[in-house]
């Protein structure tokens, strides 16, 4: 198939604009990210820089790629990052505009390439369990109940790509960190530290990004569908971690 | 073999083999807590391995930089592994034990790897799931609340603890938490979007790395007491591969031309259950976990130019042939026994699909018998990604698989301390080549990523440190440093300067094809030595034709990939010429001219119960070949077999 | 834009688009931070939609006629007369509505600086929402609808700025006939009560969030209390203009002249009669 493609393009330190490539010979069994690809490898034979874009594991996992395709967070298809996004979802003759994401703490670093490091001051808050190596008792001395369990791991499915962040009309990250918090929240192993925590999460949270006004569009845009079940129990806990008496956190 | 054996020095300990860790701990130099602060440890890379010994050094008060060339630790590829983690918990009472997690690792690995270590990495096993869980890595349970396991590849016991299909993920979450914590507390410095470009020897002991700013082009020097190398496998050498994009072998590579032996390149594991390539621009290929063996049956058409649907193929029409050639272990044979018979069906021209270039992983049978439900609680994350990438519905059709290299087996040589040929110079994870010998079993990568990590390495790098108490690392300002600096901003100019025709991908994908077609599931003589001649050829093309556009003070990504590719030449080249000396076949290495006469692998213990290793001389002189003898004490070998 | 800067240390990390300021002591603390603002939006949303759905039940009694509705405004006058001087639990009352109200802005304004911070903007090639909705999205224009409405509310039916010579106190029924009468304030009150409802709609769904009231067990109603409580407050409110150009509650038939000296006494006359 042949497409057109307006593609966001941005050197360091200058303004940026929209660009137009045409892309023939598309395969429907191409991934998104291999139809870049075979457009770079010609814009390199044709002696133009190819686009900067940011993709690693390309099986949706470790959260590296990062495009707006169709002013949507990674494309059209639900519970898909981009570099899972596959050809066939497009047709002959499609026009697909290409974006960085967007958010002042996303800032550009070249064309469609943006620096999420932000997302790693948040866990850096807080984002542990405190327990150094060999510490640790026997594994099944702490029995986790099965729905808590499949909880956490519904929050820790994060693959922290920061979709969230771009979808949202605030930039908000609620729905990073509340994957984040909760996923050890919902531990009897992460409780000691459940209050110190979520504080020290949830304002560094503020330090950079937006903040949550229930649009929903980050839940839309995650490409593990984190719930946002997980943000409504994040603001609880917040909110005790303010109110509740620490000494007495050990007593249920 | 005594010519080659006196340069390698294992440094495993004396003793009966479940004791030598044990007192090996007591007997190894310790470092007074007040002066660990003093010594400075460089970690790179920070998958499963170097999150983790990052992170435990931190704690332990060592002066840690871990380095990452992605944005955040947690990119790295450790995060795409599914199946699970092996653990010798015997939690399912079984009859599981650390020996006989000990006894399965060198089986699997056909026995080309050192007792010692196997057995230590079975001991320490069991630590790896206490850590895990105290750190919050949300493991399957039972509704008890207690730990589930599920039996993996080639294991006869149920050990493998899993987390959905993301175990891969969640582990290295967890290593990355405590690594987070150790940034937060000042025990780690945290340097990310560097990407190493040299080792940094001073009077033959690792002093430092040479690294380049990906986002400013900037090229600094970092110095410390150690180094340590926890930057992954060579697999992308074949460009298609189940590793991620930017998977590459540059730091180990690296090392190698400062004098760290390269050892075992021949053996790379390939994964049976991949999702066939589909069309020429398939960029990399994803892996399916290989739990799914435990209810999918593998089959292909019994007519070679079968062309009906697989659900209108009668049972009398298919053949099971891994049920049919392996009784005993069926669709769960080890994964080289696995990929080399779809090779065999798929090069006979039964393959399915359009290309005809897989074979069928069939669920009809587990989907009948437990309900889609049950089958959509184990594997619904997988068959959703399997729809998303092939856009057929696995519940109704039989999912396509074909092998892919998946993991590397070689990798630098290092000794029981995980120490490289170069003093201060330490590889852990799958940078090194220690525990799997010739094959890998399923759960054991990330299995010894964490124990090289959090159990092994801390503990025995104590014991060169202290011997330099009281000394400063090499200063930033030494000639070494600057020279380094010098030699790698030249060599990424150079790659500026070339311009020629064709892309860095362009050159990468001609080199897949041709270690894919002569160093891949089964080589021969005539191949391998075709091999050598015509990456020779492509490689000066390479060098002279290249295309590499824009400048070196920007991300740059072509940039960054040329200079990979060109180790991954070098490499390819002594892949080749690894799998051409070792005349007999063993797990992930199968020549042709050595198998039984029904086509499995035929070793040779009498001459190559060894490691080769390879020590670089320089650009113009082939490395020089030395060989590790391994005995077997504990083990007694076997010809393997799954029937 | 934020720069790229590097942290000592050596990680590449943005520069943060707030400092992090020092913590008063509780509760004042909830109001320093983004999550805790819209905590407090959420417990004075509460209030205040409590205060819309009684203000709307109470002048239901509007359909009883002009003596009814006259007493029950009467009634909030004298509430807790035993124990009160007259007006003051109102006072009270109105004191407590003003300042959820504020509280509630205040939070609002806030907020949206702060989004206006950490968002650029609009992505220049456009955006495509999903599950973003028209109420949640025009929370910042309804609201500031429903307070000026608010204001021209009060001007128009306690204090009486528009009605001149036809508002008489103590006669909201005859009030609000007058006012209604008028065609722009018609369309005000029902593009105000139109505001008002979306503002609800997206409103009590995201106070759940904001509160973390949070149960797989009953996490399905909240959608549906959100959609009963905006469509409750619409049709309640609407009734009135409607039936009034309806004629049900204009003054056709009334009993006591409101424009009489002893009005007052006639409607109390009235409603012994009526009992």
């Amino acid at each position: 198939m042949h497409l057109t493609l307006k593609v966001w393009r941005q050197e360091p330190g200058q303004n940026g604009m929209f660009q137009t490539y045409e892309a023939p010979g598309i395969s429907e069994d191409m991934s998104f990210l291999e139809m870049l690809d075979v457009v770079n490898e010609r814009l390199i034979e044709e002696g133009t820089a190819p686009i900067v874009f940011e993709s690693d594991c390309r099986e949706g996992i470790c959260g590296t790629c990062d495009l707006m395709i169709d002013g949507q967070a990674h494309g059209p298809e639900k519970a898909t990052a981009t570099c899972q996004l596959h050809m066939r979802k497009y047709n002959d003759g499609d026009h697909i505009t290409i974006e960085p994401w967007r958010a002042a703490s996303f800032p550009v670093i070249r064309d469609l390439a943006v620096d999420r490091s932000a997302l790693d001051a948040i866990q850096e808050a807080g984002g542990y369990i405190s327990a150094p190596t060999g510490s640790a008792s026997d594994a099944n001395l702490t029995p986790v109940p099965k729905d808590a369990a499949d909880s956490a791991m519904d929050a820790a499915a994060c693959i922290g790509c920061g979709a969230c962040v771009a979808a949202c009309p605030n930039s908000a990250a609620q729905l990073f960190t509340s994957a984040k918090v909760m996923h050890l929240n919902l531990l009897p192993q992460g409780q000691a530290e459940r209050w110190k925590r979520t504080e020290a999460m949830v304002e560094t949270m503020e330090e950079y990004f937006g903040s949550c006004t229930n649009h929903g569009e980050c839940h839309e845009a995650c490409p593990k569908e984190i719930s946002l079940d997980f943000i409504a129990l994040m603001n609880k806990d917040y909110v005790k971690s303010k109110i509740k008496n620490r000494k007495l956190s050990g007593q249920k | 073999m005594t010519g080659y054996s006196d340069v390698l020095d294992s440094k495993v300990p004396d003793g009966p083999i479940a004791d030598k860790w044990t007192n090996h701990k007591f007997n190894m130099k310790l470092v007074n807590p007040s002066n660990k602060r003093k010594f400075e440890v460089i970690v790179v890379g920070t998958g499963l391995a170097g999150a983790s010994a990052a992170a435990t050094m931190g704690e332990l008060g060592y002066k840690v930089k871990a380095f990452t060339f992605h944005d955040s630790p947690r990119r790295a590829h450790s995060i795409a592994a599914q199946g699970g983690i092996n653990a010798a918990k015997n939690y399912q009472n079984d009859g599981d034990s650390v020996h006989r997690l000990f006894y399965d690792t060198v089986k699997g690995g056909d026995y080309r790897s050192r007792e010692a270590n196997v057995h230590r990495l079975a001991e320490v096993s069991v630590n790896i799931i206490d850590q895990a869980a105290a750190q919050g890595v949300p493991f399957a349970r039972e509704y008890g609340g207690l730990l589930a396991n599920r039996s993996f590849g080639g294991a006869q016991v149920s050990r493998t603890f899993y987390a959905r299909g993301q175990t891969g993920q969640q582990l290295l979450l967890g290593a990355y938490s405590a690594l987070m914590r150790q940034v937060n507390l000042g025990g780690v410095d945290l340097y990310n979007r560097q990407e190493m470009l040299e080792l940094v020897v001073k009077d033959g002991q690792a002093c430092g790395i040479v690294c380049r700013d990906v986002i400013t082009g900037e090229i600094s020097s970092h110095s410390a007491h150690a180094v340590v190398l926890a930057t992954g496998g060579y697999g992308n050498v074949y460009y298609l591969s189940t590793n991620a994009m930017m998977c590459n072998t540059t730091a180990t590579w690296r090392a190698h031309r400062k004098g760290a032996m390269f050892a075992n390149p021949c053996y790379t594991q390939i994964h049976p259950t991949c999702i066939p390539s589909s069309d020429p621009f398939q960029s990399k290929l994803t892996l399916m976990s290989e739990s799914l063996r435990n209810d999918g049956r593998i089959w292909v058409p019994d007519s070679f130019d079968e062309s009906r649907a697989a659900s209108d193929i009668p049972e009398s029409d298919r053949d099971y042939y891994l049920e049919r050639k392996y009784p005993a272990f069926g669709n769960l044979v080890p994964r080289d026994v696995a990929s080399r018979n779809a090779k065999t069906v798929v090069d006979a021209g039964k393959g399915v699909g359009p290309l005809k270039n897989g074979v069928y992983l069939d669920f009809a049978e587990a989907i009948a018998r437990d309900g889609e439900d049950t089958v959509r609680a184990k594997y619904g994350n997988l068959f959703d990604m399997y729809e998303r990438i092939t856009g057929e519905n696995p519940y109704k059709q039989p999912m396509r698989i074909y092998p892919a290299t998946h993991y590397t087996m070689g990798g630098l040589w290092v000794d029981y301390h995980l120490m490289t040929t170069v003093p201060g110079c330490y590889a852990i994870g799958e940078a090194n080549f220690s525990d799997h010998g010739a094959n890998r079993l399923g759960a054991s990568a990330l299995m010894q990523g964490l124990a090289d990590g959090y159990f092994v390495l801390p503990y025995t790098i104590g014991d060169y440190l202290s011997t330099s108490l009281g000394h400063d690392p090499v200063g930033n300002d030494d000639p070494v440093f600057k020279d380094a600096i010098a030699d790698v901003t030249d060599r990424t100019n150079r790659w500026l300067s070339i311009n020629g025709t064709k892309s860095v991908d362009h050159y990468h994908r001609e080199l897949g094809k041709l270690v894919w077609d002569y160093i891949g599931m089964e080589r021969n003589k005539n191949g391998l030595e075709k091999a050598i001649s015509e990456i020779t050829s492509l490689e000066e093309e390479f060098h002279k034709n290249v295309r590499v556009l824009g400048s070196a003070d920007t991300l740059n990504q072509s940039l960054e990939k040329a200079g990979r590719v060109s180790d991954f030449f070098e490499l390819a080249k002594l892949k080749a010429r690894d799998a051409l000396v070792r005349e007999e076949s063993a797990g992930g290495h199968f020549r042709e001219e050595h198998q039984t006469e029904e086509g499995e692998a035929k070793r040779d213990d009498e001459n190559f119960a060894h490691v080769t290793a390879w020590d670089w001389n320089d650009e113009a002189t082939p490395q020089t070949e030395h060989r590790e003898q391994l005995t077997f004490e504990n083990v007694a070998l076997t010809q393997r077999s799954y029937k | 834009m934020a720069k790229t800067m590097s942290k000592p240390g050596g990680s590449r990390r943005p520069d943060p688009i707030r400092k992090p300021v020092k913590a008063l002591p509780f509760p004042l603390s909830l109001g320093q931070t983004a999550v805790g603002k819209k905590w407090l939006m959420a417990l004075t949303g509460v209030g205040l939609l409590g205060f819309v759905v009684a203000h709307m039940i109470g002048n239901l009694h509007v359909y009883e006629g002009p003596a009814r509705l006259a007493e029950y405004a009467e009634t909030l006058r004298t509430l807790g007369a035993g124990l009160f001087p007259r007006g003051v639990i109102l006072w009270i009352m109105r004191l407590g509505l003003i300042a959820m109200f504020g509280i509630h802005i205040w939070a609002a304004v806030t907020l949206n600086q702060m989004n206006l911070k950490a968002s650029p903007g609009s992505y220049p090639g456009g955006r495509d929402y999903i599950a973003a909705n028209f109420a949640s999205r025009t929370m910042r224009w309804t609201g500031p609808i429903i307070l000026l409405y608010l204001l021209f509310h009060l001007a128009d039916l306690t204090w009486g700025w528009w009605l001149g010579d036809k508002f008489v106190h103590g006669d909201p029924y005859h009030n609000l006939d007058a006012s209604m009468n008028r065609i722009p304030v018609l369309a005000i009150y029902i593009v105000a009560n139109i505001a008002l409802a979306i503002h609800i709609f997206h409103g009590a769904w995201s106070m759940f969030q904001s509160l973390g009231i949070n149960n797989p067990k009953y996490n399905s109603l909240r959608r549906g209390i959100a959609v009963s409580l905006a469509g409750l407050v619409l049709v309640g409110n609407l009734s009135f203009p409607i039936l009034n150009a309806a004629g049900l509650t204009d003054e056709d038939n009334r009993k006591c002249d409101p424009y009489a000296e002893n009005v007052l006494e006639c409607l109390e006359e009235q409603l012994v009669e009526e009992h």
